[in-house]
């Protein structure tokens, strides 16, 4: 079994939101998760919106401070200046919406050649156009449309551009977040075939955050569950798919829309009421306690201990035997 | 007769770029108490064509010719007076983003009776009353309360279930949804399209619903049209579409999904979206099309009968009676 690149202990990001005059509350965003990722693998992040899922990819990359918690990135744990400047070399980040992401004033080749420009990776100028081409011509963009801007390109060849400027650096850990969500059906699936690919030639590793399960459930190895800033369940894609745990991964999975008539209308569905509670205000036990049907006093007061159900598989609930 | 009927419709924009033909002379009707999809990518013209029926266009867009003829009334030119009568009480429509929807600035209780008290003849108690039995009829939990909020207030599920209140507040024939669950997580998705079956069948209106999400489709709708570049490539019930699908480019969707049961590598369509400034003069498809023959090429296919609940525009069908002509 390849080892891990990277692991994240205990990692906790909390944002003060103020309350009143010198008052503040913590948002807690990513409340303790614990994941690893083996060196080739693609890990899954999936959750609804505001569960915590980008926060962990941002935190992950030292794009925000972490308020508690480890990285350990390569087999060393993350603590100095130094180090995070170095891991920043080797990871970097895919954004979700290729609209905003780019600075409308730079040309692509400027996008692409910003980042060795920063780390000033490269002797000379014809180095420099060098690089950009390549990188382009990688991510299946013409070499002739350096010189354009990003306003000119479709959403599928932004997102291609966006790409390219995280490859720009050769890293080897790569977060993805929600790449392909703003994408149209036929030009998504272009992209994930890229990002396969290029895992392929260049050995990356992605965490891969979206909200797309049938996507998710294609391009992953494992899949990772958040609700409320925790991780309430954990395992081999397939295994997820088949035999969910959680009664939230359960619900989510039977709440995909499927692409068949016959499938989609036979189809029993395990329907939630209500939304997802505010993490401001977060139950004190179980994050899902509110929404679950199998829910008892134990669960409002207690958070379930990840516990192992099959090999490779961890689901944190209470009531494992009774939701199955 | 059918409830609504569509025909030759052709939408343009005129920009300073040139005119954009945005909906190039589609067909179709819609008949009593069903559910019509149309599906498409971004600018394939399926949401100006659901603007066109409610006549709420901008500025720049025009509808060049053909009609619209609303239970054998003709809308297309009809004037504002008569769609101002149409609009909200006969024909509803929702919309994409709950959140830029609704109007910040008033109660969620004065918007849902706005409607009411514009379009029957209920005094305000009766309003508040019926609006309190809308938001009760699409599971908003505590009505009265959530009256008296304002939008900021709710959640984004919650909004949709009062935009969806709002448009039925005046038991519409006709609800046109516009993509009504891509803003939403897949839980409240599921929520929300669940309501929608519910009072469909309760109330026995027609849907049109507009989405770019094969799987919507497949669960929700009895008809489905297919749509490319302005055009239909194909339209018939929802089973010969998946099943059975007669275009290819209906085909590439389908292919280029990712499925629970078949895994590997996916099959994307090549090529990029359509430039609607300079579109092909055969086929709009043609340029992206895996097996384009020359005549694709050349000459736009017209549409054509597959049996009599399936048409599709693709001359991949004509395919024995042009057999010289191809390569």
């Amino acid at each position: 079994m390849a080892e891990n690149l990277i692991e994240v202990r205990d990692l906790k990001q909390y944002f003060p939101i103020s309350t009143g005059w010198f008052q503040t509350k913590p948002l807690k965003a990513v409340d303790g998760v614990t994941f690893h990722i083996r060196q080739g693998e693609t890990l899954g992040l999936v959750g609804e919106s505001g569960c915590g899922k980008t926060t962990v990819g941002r935190t992950m990359l030292h794009l925000y401070t972490p308020t508690a918690g480890e990285i350990i990135f390569e087999g060393k744990k993350l603590m100095t200046r130094e180090d995070i400047r170095a891991y920043r070399k080797k990871a970097a980040m895919v954004f979700q919406d290729p609209y905003s992401s780019l600075n409308p004033r730079m040309t692509v080749a400027d996008l692409i050649a910003e980042p060795l420009d920063i780390h000033r990776l490269y002797k000379s100028r014809q180095e420099r156009r060098e690089k950009v081409l390549e990188l382009m011509a990688k991510v299946g963009l013409n070499g002739e449309q350096a010189g354009r801007y990003a306003h000119e390109f479709s959403g599928g060849q932004r997102q291609r551009i966006g790409i390219a400027r995280a490859l720009a650096m050769e890293p080897k850990f790569v977060v993805c977040d929600e790449p392909v969500s703003a994408l149209d059906v036929s030009i998504q699936a272009q992209v994930i075939n890229m990002f396969t690919d290029l895992q392929e030639q260049m050995g990356l590793t992605y965490l891969f955050i979206a909200h797309d399960l049938l996507v998710v459930r294609h391009i992953c190895d494992r899949i990772a569950v958040m609700y409320l800033g925790k991780i309430v369940e954990s395992g081999e894609a397939d295994e997820l798919y088949k035999n969910p745990m959680h009664p939230y991964t359960k619900s989510l999975i039977s709440a995909v829309p499927l692409p068949d008539p016959k499938m989609a209308r036979q189809k029993r569905r395990l329907m939630l009421k209500g939304d997802v509670p505010s993490p401001l205000n977060a139950p004190p036990g179980c994050p899902f306690c509110t929404r679950c049907p199998y829910a008892t006093d134990i669960c409002r007061e207690k958070m379930p201990e990840m516990a192992e159900v099959s090999a490779g598989h961890f689901t944190a609930c209470h009531h494992v035997d009774q939701a199955n | 007769m059918a409830l609504l009927e569509v025909k030759d419709l052709q939408v343009s924009f005129f920009t300073p770029a040139g005119e954009v033909k945005a909906v190039g002379g589609i067909s179709f009707s819609l008949e009593k108490g069903k559910v019509l999809g149309i599906v498409g990518e971004s600018g394939s013209g399926k949401s100006v064509t659901a603007y066109s029926i409610m006549q709420i266009l901008e500025k720049s867009g025009k509808i060049v010719s053909g009609s619209i003829r609303f239970q054998g009334q003709e809308l297309v030119g009809a004037g504002e007076k008569v769609m101002k009568n149409l609009r909200g009480t006969r024909i509803s429509m929702i919309f994409q983003d709950p959140r830029t929807s609704l109007n910040p600035t008033f109660t969620i209780g004065h918007q849902l009776m706005e409607g009411i008290l514009l379009h029957t003849q209920r005094n305000r108690q009766q309003a508040w009353d019926r609006a309190v039995e809308m938001l009760k009829l699409v599971g908003v939990n505590e009505p009265e309360k959530r009256m008296k909020q304002y939008p900021h207030q709710l959640s984004g599920g919650m909004r949709q279930r009062i935009m969806i209140a709002m448009a039925l507040a005046c038991e519409p024939d006709i609800l046109i949804a516009d993509e009504p669950t891509t803003a939403l997580d897949v839980t409240i998705q599921a929520q929300i399209l669940e309501l929608m079956q519910k009072l469909q069948k309760e109330m026995g209106m027609a849907i049109i619903m507009i989405t770019h999400d094969l799987g919507v489709v497949a669960q929700m709708c009895d008809e489905v049209i297919v749509m490319y570049a302005g055009t239909i490539c194909e339209q018939g019930t929802v089973e010969e579409i998946f099943y059975n699908p007669r275009h290819s480019y209906t085909r590439g969707l389908l292919r280029s999904i990712p499925t629970l049961e078949h895994s590997g590598r996916l099959r994307p369509i090549a090529g990029s979206p359509i430039d609607l400034l300079n579109m092909p003069q055969g086929c709009p498809f043609a340029p992206r099309c895996e097996d384009a023959m020359k005549i694709c090429l050349k000459k736009r296919c017209e549409r054509t009968a597959i049996n009599d609940r399936h048409y599709a525009a693709c001359w991949l069908n004509h395919k024995e009676e042009n057999g010289g002509d191809d390569g």
